[in-house]
């Protein structure tokens, strides 16, 4: 009997490429191809070009199918990494993305930009064998490989017979796309309200093109639209309408709240309100959803042509305002960072891209002023240097300023990308919502807010974080509305 | 969802006037408050521009503005029929409204437009209204009717004496600071530059005064802080916490550099329009 299990199992191997735990181990990782770096910061083009087809089966084979799969314990949204990557290694793509697709409505965008070195790579066991997370199963980069093969491109998901229920859904980041196509999955009446001109949130106006192309973000809005999902543009829920208006006047039964965490903050020194200061939010919303990179060959919207730009902050967001410098023409990009690039937040591949694109770092450093001509134009930055002292809250080592280490870089732009604090919008017109200290709205683990009928997830909730994690939140919260809207669709019967 | 435009008309030379459908602006929108406007969602720009009026019954609002750049040229060549590809609104917080008892409104060229609607809640709130309008010439000073329906006292000023008083909008206002009961409240809209001079006036006469400011915008929800503006010494959003502010504490000299920060990219941008429109305008007349 045990034997017959052994010869089972061997039989499994063989078939998902017939190899031990042993010669998966000296399978190489497989490299990403991508735009050579000179190249790729002279286009807006995307910069890594994605796995071939041998590729990913190679990379695949490396896969131990480990049976506790710590890997899945890494992801928010607990995807069956095993599986999916097991029919790639068979070839099997359709299935591959169908197993995905249960618990992740957006592949191709996460496979882009999910911190997967802090989640699921970081479980995987290959990595930790080899001590070396870069050893991990790259298993962002297969998510991304079956996602972009368009294998379900015409399967538009199927709707639940008609429920007389109407849903609002505000936010078409990735929190509310999953929680609309969830909600009209199970038959709802659903409408996403956007503050912007175009659907997609975050990742429209915040991730550029060279990390994130559009053309995926709309492919998913399309899917809504065909399974029936209106988009209202241009409508500003707290301005245009309240959450009371929708629930009350518009006849909705029941709100998603994704708006996101949407105010930049500025480190309030001087000079930050000069002429060629931008926060991150205004100058990438400027180059990608305004398209300020065609000024003067179509585009209306005009943005700073730098020669030397300094950017402020060490996570993902200073990382792509930095690389946007440079594809707008910047001779010079200094990121300007008070710790030391491991206490950075983001990711190692944005880091390791924006150092191949020429990006200075300017470790232990910190501004302490921004100094102006006679017409308030940028011309200097004052920094100070740091040092690192005790671990601060975050568990992080506390920078300290060094007294009198003041010195002046000279730029034309200062990009200030130190985080993001949620809009007041709807705290200020919806009294009877619950909201913490720093202004999230409070939620139980089900999604619910302090008001009926109403639902949060994402950045309003948590505070700046993650596409997968919002995605993970609306998901939550869809799942509520529906259990909510059934049972009062039972007691009004 | 683009936004028709019902009628439209021509101030004065370079002002223009539209009534355009936003059923769902109409609900909330209160004076002092503004849109958000672009004529092409692909590549258009965003500007801010104040609602100058509403229409429930029609569901429409209505704009005013100034030839100054390629959208606001785009805008004022579209005709009654015509669609505004969006229109996000109303934005900013109201005009608080109350009983001051005596107060002036002053409005210098288009300024009068988004004064309008504050002037016409203040009458109706019971203020006693002074209604100070001032324009470079007579030809381009607009809604003079208007204002005369609604206030108790109106001095027009005109910098080349052509109609009215010779002289600026803050001469007459220093003039109305100095009588007894000096006026309980001001409201000053214009350019920078007379919002500034007015400001001043007003501060040495202790006139509590309002000024509303109209900075670069992109989004006009908080987003960007492109329109932020140093206000009592800290940075404020125009979008979000304005669009008016106590004007003694404005610093409109960075103000103004910043309205300026596009200024070279602006005019190639409006330059390039005006070519492109006359090709379309030769290809159609067949003329070259």
């Amino acid at each position: 009997m045990a034997n017959d299990n052994k010869q089972t199992k061997q039989n499994n191997n063989r078939e998902a490429g017939g190899l031990t735990a042993a010669e998966r181990y000296k399978i190489p990782p497989q490299d990403m191809p991508e735009q050579a770096p000179e190249q790729r910061a002279r286009n807006f083009e995307e910069v890594a070009t994605g796995f071939t087809e041998e590729q990913a089966r190679k990379e695949a084979l490396r896969c131990l199918g480990c049976k506790n799969a710590p890997c899945v314990k890494g992801c928010p949204v607990r995807i069956r990494i095993k599986d999916f990557i097991a029919e790639i290694a068979q070839g099997n793509y359709k299935k591959s993305l169908e197993i995905i697709k249960e618990n992740s409505l957006l592949p191709a965008v996460c496979g882009r930009v999910c911190p997967q070195e802090n989640q699921c790579q970081e479980q995987c066991t290959v990595g930790i064998k080899f001590k070396d997370i870069a050893k991990s199963v790259s298993i962002g980069r297969l998510e991304r490989f079956v996602a972009d093969l368009d294998v379900d491109d015409k399967d538009t998901p199927k709707v639940g017979a008609p429920t007389d229920r109407k849903v609002a859904i505000i936010g078409s980041g990735p929190g509310g796309i999953v929680a609309a196509a969830d909600t009209r999955r199970a038959g709802h009446d659903v409408t996403i309200f956007e503050a912007f001109h175009k659907p997609g949130g975050v990742m429209v106006y915040g991730i550029p093109e060279f990390r994130l192309p559009k053309s995926i973000v709309q492919k998913e809005i399309d899917t809504l639209t065909r399974m029936g999902v209106k988009i209202v543009p241009n409508f500003v829920v707290g301005k245009t309408s309240t959450i009371e208006q929708l629930l009350k006047e518009d006849g909705f039964d029941a709100v998603y709240i994704g708006v996101g965490a949407g105010l930049p903050k500025f480190m309030n020194i001087e000079g930050e309100s000069f002429v060629g200061v931008y926060s991150a939010n205004e100058y990438l919303t400027r180059a990608n959803l305004m398209r300020a990179y065609k000024f003067g060959a179509g585009a209306d919207t005009p943005i700073a042509r730098s020669k030397k730009a300094a950017v402020i902050g060490g996570g993902n967001v200073a990382m792509d305002a930095a690389r946007m410098a440079v594809r707008l023409g910047a001779e010079k990009v200094y990121l300007i960072y008070r710790r030391t690039e491991k206490e950075m937040p983001a990711r190692v591949e944005e880091v390791h891209h924006a150092k191949q694109e020429g990006v200075e770092f300017h470790l232990l450093q910190n501004p302490k002023r921004i100094i102006g001509d006679e017409n308030c134009r940028v011309k200097a930055i004052e920094c100070l240097r740091y040092k690192l002292g005790e671990p601060d809250a975050s568990g992080r080592q506390r920078p300290v300023a060094i007294a009198g280490s003041e010195f002046q870089i000279e730029v034309d732009c200062v990009i200030v990308a130190v985080g993001n604090i949620p809009n007041p919008l709807i705290q200020q017109t919806s009294p009877e919502l619950k909201f913490n200290e720093e202004g999230c709205i409070i939620v139980d683990e089900k999604g619910r807010t302090s008001m009926e009928a109403v639902y949060a997830g994402g950045d309003i909730v948590t505070g700046a974080a993650t596409v997968i994690q919002a995605m993970g939140q609306g998901r939550t919260a869809a799942q509520s509305i529906n259990e909510y809207l059934q049972q009062k669709t039972k007691i009004r019967s | 969802m683009a936004h028709k435009i019902i009628s439209k008309s021509q101030l004065s030379e370079d002002v223009f006037t539209a009534d355009v459908e936003a059923g769902h602006i109409v609900r909330a929108a209160k004076a002092g408050q503004f849109v958000i406007i672009s004529v092409n969602n692909e590549f258009g720009e965003r500007i801010p521009l104040t609602i100058a009026g509403v229409n429930p019954q029609n569901g429409t609002i209505k704009i005013i503005w100034q030839r100054v750049g390629k959208t606001t040229a785009h805008l004022a060549d579209l005709k009654g029929g015509d669609s505004i590809a969006a229109i996000v609104g109303p934005l900013g917080r109201p005009t608080h409204i109350e009983n001051f008892g005596a107060v002036v409104c002053v409005g210098g060229g288009i300024g009068a437009a988004p004064l309008l609607p504050i002037a016409k809640a203040l009458k109706e709130a019971g203020n006693k209204i002074t209604v100070i309008l001032g324009a470079r010439s007579k030809s381009i000073l607009i809604l003079e009717d208007e204002f005369r329906k609604i206030s108790d006292e109106i001095i027009i000023t005109t910098d080349d004496g052509s109609y009215g008083r010779k002289g600026f909008v803050s001469e007459a206002l220093a003039e109305v600071c100095r009588r007894t009961p000096k006026p309980n409240q001001a409201f000053v809209i214009g350019p920078a530059i007379m919002m500034k001079v007015c400001c001043e006036v007003t501060k040495e006469f202790a006139v509590p005064t309002q000024v509303s400011l109209n900075t670069i915008m992109v989004d006009g929800t908080g987003m960007c802080g492109g329109c932020r503006i140093e206000y009592d010494g800290k940075p404020k959003f125009v979008c979000v916490d304005g669009p008016e502010f106590d004007g003694h504490k404005v610093n409109f000299d960075l103000m103004m550099k910043r309205l300026a920060a596009y200024k070279e990219m602006e005019k190639t941008s409006y330059e390039q329009y005006k070519k492109h429109v006359c090709k379309i305008y030769r290809r159609r007349t067949g003329d070259g």
